[in-house]
């Protein structure tokens, strides 16, 4: 598979600071080139990778709250103001009592020039998009969820 | 690139509702932060999902036991349509349950005391077709108590999740069966908008029964819609 092999690993807080035991993490991404395996994304410059869906699922751990994923790092894709958006997965967040989907996105703490730039990241205010940025340590990226409280994750409507 | 309409947020559940106790600390106190749908929001993993998930639409023999399930049997069919009444073929729909009694195969699963079906594991999944449809054969599942206040009972449910076509279509519902009377008592059902909760209660279709077989449910499901005009894009 072409691109940065990566591991991304976290948990998922609720506003007591209790990790939930029962979080499903999806995560919806580019491959390496950046192109969305999808119909609505025709772009020949960026080239599918067989075997590259870009889907994932994955369940926190019930005695440790972790969740992880190992996938490709996704190369930059198109805002529609023609410029490029910084490298970032999309992630919805359910568990036992969240009514409906929690849409976010993960952007990636060695990319800052990148999401200085990123349109998305603009919209959220200055002060929360450190929450949507993961860390880089010991060779993986840490990208903690918190549901509700300090330093509660931006979720997105669209 | 055609976006979608926005989110319909008045016919769903808010974030928090206070009755239903799990939702008090997963809530979050802000208010989501609207954003523009660039190409990562009209995309989404539905097609590739579609694309490799295996179909399995009998949940009464799927424990591969030989044996067929206990309980009564049922037949539910139902159209996925998008909010402009397109239908939204080849996505796929997963489905789980409890079984006749109530219970859930689940290691966690451990604070009601009825009785497993060794034959009923109590998931499925299954494609739409060309038109929408779908259609899967089942046991209908048992109401089961639950933590939330004293004397609380979930009504008989079956979860659905669909990713449709884009990010934003992504639904996990509970499908409801028509004239249950745990509905009027039920948190989660309720935390629905009352105009809205009705499209998760399957109504009884007498000509999707089959003679001398199984009783036939109808529930119908709506994904979020496309906008009619496409918005600029940077093509």
């Amino acid at each position: 598979m072409a691109g940065e092999h990566i591991r991304i690993e976290g948990q998922v807080f609720d506003g007591d600071g209790r990790f939930v035991e029962d979080a499903l993490i999806e995560i919806w991404q580019a491959n390496a080139a950046g192109r969305y395996r999808h119909r609505a994304d025709q772009r020949l410059e960026a080239a599918l990778e067989k075997g590259f869906v870009g889907f994932g699922q994955a369940e926190t751990d019930f005695d440790t709250g972790l969740f992880w994923f190992e996938t490709i790092k996704p190369g930059r894709v198109p805002d529609p103001e023609g410029e490029w958006q910084a490298p970032h997965l999309n992630v919805v967040v359910q568990a036992r009592g969240t009514l409906q989907p929690y849409f976010t996105r993960m952007y990636f703490g060695d990319e800052e020039a990148a999401n200085q730039h990123d349109l998305i990241l603009q919209m959220v205010p200055a002060a929360r998009r450190a929450t949507l940025v993961a860390a880089k340590a010991g060779g993986k990226y840490r990208f903690d969820i918190r549901l509700q409280g300090e330093d509660e994750t931006v979720f997105f409507d669209f | 690139m055609t976006g979608y309409l926005p989110r319909a947020h008045a016919d769903h559940p808010p974030f928090r509702y206070a009755d239903y106790r799990s939702t008090r600390k997963r809530s979050p106190h802000h208010a989501p932060v609207k954003i523009i749908q660039t190409l990562s929001e009209i995309t989404g993993p539905g097609e590739a999902q579609a694309e490799i998930g295996e179909e399995d639409a009998d949940l009464t023999t799927n424990a591969g036991t030989g044996s067929p399930a206990i309980g009564e049997r049922i037949i539910v069919v139902g159209e996925v349509l998008d909010e402009n009444g397109a239908p939204v073929p080849d996505t796929l729909i997963e489905v789980w349950q409890a079984n006749s009694c109530g219970r859930y195969v689940h290691w966690r699963e451990n604070q009601f005391p009825a009785p497993l079906d060794p034959n009923f594991v109590g998931v499925g999944q299954f494609r739409t077709g060309a038109n929408g449809g779908y259609r899967f054969l089942t046991i209908k599942p048992g109401p089961y108590p639950w933590g939330n206040h004293p004397n609380a009972w979930r009504p008989a449910h079956i979860h659905f999740s669909l990713q449709g076509p884009s990010l934003g279509s992504r639904l996990v519902t509970q499908m409801y069966f028509e004239g249950d009377p745990l509905l009027a008592l039920d948190p989660i059902f309720n935390s629905a908008p009352a105009h809205s909760r009705d499209r998760m209660v399957a109504r009884y279709a007498h000509d999707v029964t089959e003679e001398n077989f199984a009783l036939g449910w109808r529930f119908d499901l709506v994904l979020r819609g496309r906008m009619s005009l496409p918005f600029e894009t940077e093509e």
